[in-house]
């Protein structure tokens, strides 16, 4: 099922059991229903960001101060964030982020496929580990093995959610 | 823009950041912005909690939101530089959104590009970075040009309810680089040994 992002709980858990207590976002439909779990959970904080380049900051002074943080981001996200990840490459600090993919799948709007098909690549050029989960009932472990990577070693980890994961969107047509 | 103004202001970079880090203990954790105020902040003193960035331009006021949320407990200084502040407007919206109160930041505006030329930033024209902070919710801001508003600033930097945001004018001035290792690993996990204990690291 996408259409009720039955995985989205799996997430939940997964963040859970590594203990994050920050959740940095720029919003996207397919992190809708996880955000809704976190907003609603008294152990999470959920701080919106201007632009997804704050959130690799943010992180890191998370786990200065001794928290673990995510991230939940678009494809198109992803870009605003490179020069930054340089703080998390040079001191290796912990870097988590899941994100929701664009221009995968019977996308819609055409304006999203240069950084939908630029994630991946822009990610492992900055030394990003990348993953990605593409159906729905792997989503939860491929965010655990990477989450243990990132906090355990640590590194930088994100996870791709595959566009078949989420509704399509039509923009009403 | 007047890009001579700031070769008159009276007070010292270097000074201000003495009294800003004078008598400091635990309790109190520093980030430092890229270039001139990471130098500044050596210059007085290198210190296990400061986390003097040597990189990552536009990521000194997001970096302590983090550490500061994560450090309820403690005072979160992040000091940095205009040109940096300047990359990084939007995290005004986000801190304040974040109404976090153990949390100041501090720009030693000397509204030039200092690392690469002195070119004139946005403050030497029309920005006025402590209006822009105060539009976006941050209770207590303040413009700092003279020893006597400095005095003044000080408590609400150490201690009022945040987020707090001073601008400090500063002489456009060259002054000899003081530079703290640049060993990012090290310098978080000595930031981290000494706020968490030694087995943070383990």
């Amino acid at each position: 099922m996408t259409e009720n992002y039955s995985w989205a709980p799996d997430i939940y858990d997964v963040l859970k059991d590594l203990d994050v207590r920050q959740v940095a976002y720029v919003p996207d439909a397919g992190h809708a229903r996880l955000l809704k779990m976190c907003e609603a959970d008294n152990a999470m904080r959920c701080i919106p960001l201007t632009t997804e380049e704050e959130g690799i900051s943010l992180c890191s002074g998370a786990w200065l101060g001794g928290e673990r943080a995510v991230m939940l981001l678009q494809s198109s996200g992803v870009g605003n964030c490179i020069n930054m990840l340089s703080l998390a490459n040079t001191c290796r600090f912990p870097l988590l982020m899941l994100v929701t993919m664009r221009a995968q799948w019977r996308e819609f709007n055409p304006w999203q496929k240069p950084m939908g098909e630029g994630t991946r690549p822009a990610l492992e050029a900055m030394g990003v580990k990348v993953t990605q989960a593409e159906e729905p009932d792997e989503v939860g472990e491929t965010v655990r093995s990477a989450g243990e990577m990132a906090y355990g070693w640590p590194d930088m980890a994100a996870v791709l959610l595959h566009q078949k994961l989420m509704p399509v969107k039509t923009f009403g047509k | 823009m007047d890009v001579q103004r700031a070769d008159n202001y009276e007070l010292h970079r270097r000074e201000v950041a003495k009294t800003l880090l004078a008598d400091r203990d635990d309790d109190f954790l520093v980030v430092t912005g890229l270039g001139s105020p990471n130098w500044d902040a050596t210059a007085a003193g290198d210190h296990p909690l400061t986390f003097p960035l040597w990189g990552a331009m536009g990521g000194a006021a997001t970096m302590g939101l983090g550490l500061a949320t994560a450090q309820p407990k403690k005072r979160v200084m992040v000091m940095t530089g205009d040109g940096e502040m300047l990359m990084a407007m939007g995290s005004f919206a986000t801190i304040a959104t974040q109404a976090t109160e153990n949390l100041a930041i501090v720009v030693f505006d000397n509204e030039r590009y200092g690392e690469t030329g002195m070119q004139a930033t946005h403050t030497a024209g029309p920005v006025d970075m402590a209006a822009v902070a105060k539009a976006c919710g941050f209770p207590v801001t303040a413009t700092v040009k003279t020893e006597a508003e400095l005095t003044e600033a000080l408590p609400l930097i150490k201690e009022a309810k945040g987020p707090v945001f001073v601008d400090i004018k500063v002489k456009a001035e060259p002054l000899p680089f003081i530079l703290p290792t640049k060993d990012g690993v090290h310098l978080k996990n000595r930031f981290r040994e000494k706020l968490l204990g030694p087995d943070s690291l383990l």
